[in-house]
């Protein structure tokens, strides 16, 4: 008997098993591991910081309300996409965001680098009724994120979880993160994060 | 981009693509060894139906072989194999940055020959325009609307109105560097309510609408002790910072007493890192030539 034939493949169910993980898993071996080990993936763009305990808490709001199935934040280095929303993303502005917001479908803009591009007023009266400034749009109200205050309860945890995963938030940050939400509107919350998104990364013109 | 941290992920790519493919290569000939032959399998039914080993057909192995020799030469010419670059030298930014430069050298001479052009002239340019058109509806349309007429809140671009000053200069300044602009709370400088709605009166009178004419005097001397450093003594304003004209009938925040009552008390912070209305600048979005269309088109809107 041959070792390496049908027969022998066939009539040794285990043998058959091992084979076939091995054979599909090639692809994502070559590509998945080396990307945990290459500089431009897992050092941060200079300038980028964590989220403060603000944005983090936006960040949970923007992940609740799903803004992530109709927007992308994934600047692909295209020429028609560097000219409309700005520099292409690169993996280094991610580093802190666990998960990422990358997203693959886009009924709306991509939001990578939206932030500063509108006033925090504009983003306000926008996301409580975006007809009121693009009359064509198709974005949902959401009116009641202006009156529910943001939860401060978890946020302590929420970050020493990130922490965890490499964020480099010190115990102060973590101490003061309840007292920074006190008084926000999950609304502050979600613009403080939209207008810190994408922008250490700038294109000169 | 393939900066790894240590030499052996370069290797570990490589060599194991290069495993694969001379596996994929052997298992072809292993399986191509019995020509034509249908050798017989152990599998026998019934005394005497038996499954035969069948060679896989040619035009299927010619693909794959096809395949392996196309892969290799993919290999050799793109970057794929661990830190190997690629005799092309290909990457995807290079391309990008090719495309852009294209771009760019395509439309320099437009946006020279604009550049050489006043504001003035360009805006009678028809063409020019409607390049115009489609940079401020993709650029400018969510705060100034499509029709360019503004919300409240965001400034009308036909009304005629420039806080900021009008002129091309000014309004090319306005788009390349931004505007923030503050409106000082006053509400208690006035005294109050009263004061506040004497005020307004005061300001609606000059321009001709509805008011409690009982309270405009008492207004207008409110106005002079706490308005005119920044409105002037005539309340035409001054461009220099950003203080609108109050005698024209344009209202950015609201022509409503309630509206104007609140900007009046509370004030007005464009500063964008108080969270209130602010102009951004655009000088880093939109390319020099791109920001002098523009204003000549916004000029335009105003200056026929």
């Amino acid at each position: 008997m041959k070792f390496f034939s049908h027969e022998t493949l066939e009539s040794k169910l285990p043998l058959l098993i091992i084979s076939i993980v091995l054979v599909i898993s090639i692809g994502g071996l070559v590509q998945l591991p080396p990307m945990f080990f290459q500089t431009s993936m897992t050092e941060p763009v200079a300038g980028l910081k964590p989220y403060t305990a603000l944005q983090l808490e936006g960040r949970d709001v923007y992940i609740r309300e799903g803004c992530h199935g109709c927007h992308s934040q994934m600047i692909r280095p295209f020429r028609s996409e560097v000219e409309r929303y700005g520099h292409y993303s690169v993996a280094g502005e991610f580093v802190y965001d666990h998960p990422f917001q990358f997203s693959s479908h886009r009924r709306g803009p991509d939001l990578a680098r939206i932030g500063g591009k509108f006033s925090d007023e504009w983003h306000r009266e926008h996301m409580i009724n975006p007809r009121a400034f693009v009359p064509e749009s198709n974005m949902p109200n959401y009116p009641w994120l202006d009156k529910t205050p943001a939860n401060g309860k978890i946020i302590a945890t929420k970050m020493k979880r990130l922490q965890m995963l490499g964020v480099p938030y010190t115990d102060a940050d973590i101490a003061a993160a309840p007292g920074a939400l006190a008084g926000k509107t999950e609304m502050d919350a979600l613009i403080a994060y939209m207008q810190g998104l994408g922008i250490h990364v700038k294109s000169v013109r | 981009m393939s900066d790894f941290t240590s030499n052996f992920w370069n290797l570990y790519i490589a060599i194991t693509t290069v495993v694969a493919l001379v596996f994929c290569a052997w298992l072809l000939i292993a399986v191509g060894r019995d020509k034509g032959k249908a050798s017989e399998t152990t599998h026998v039914w019934d005394g005497d139906l038996t499954e035969l080993n069948n060679q896989l057909p040619n035009w299927w192995r010619g693909l794959f072989w096809a395949l392996l020799i196309f892969s290799v030469g993919y290999l050799i010419y793109y970057p794929g194999l661990g830190s190997f670059k690629g005799l092309g030298n290909w990457t995807q930014v290079g391309q990008l940055e090719k495309e852009m430069i294209a771009l760019e050298n395509q439309t320099r001479p437009m946006y020279d020959r604009f550049l050489a052009m006043s504001a003035e002239d360009l805006a009678k340019d028809q063409k020019a325009m409607v390049t115009a058109e489609r940079i401020f509806q993709n650029t400018c349309a969510r705060c100034h609307g499509s029709d360019a007429r503004g919300f409240i809140g965001y400034t009308n671009l036909r009304s005629g109105a420039w806080s900021w000053g009008g002129d091309p200069a000014d309004i090319e300044y306005s788009i390349a560097e931004g505007r923030t602009g503050i409106m000082m709370p006053m509400g208690d400088a006035l005294g109050g309510e009263p004061g506040v709605k004497a005020v307004v009166a005061y300001m609606r009178s000059l321009s001709g609408l509805d008011h409690d004419a009982s309270k405009v005097a008492q207004g207008e001397t409110l106005f002079e002790e706490n308005c005119v450093a920044c409105h002037g003594m005539d309340a035409k304003g001054m461009k220099d910072i950003g203080a609108p004209d109050l005698t024209d009938n344009v209202w950015v925040h609201g022509g409503t007493e309630r509206a104007m009552e609140k900007v009046v008390a509370l004030g007005r912070n464009s500063d964008l890192a108080d969270g209130d209305f602010a102009m951004p600048p655009h000088k880093e979005v939109l390319s020099k030539g791109q920001i002098h269309l523009l204003t000549a088109y916004v000029w335009g809107l105003t200056n026929k």
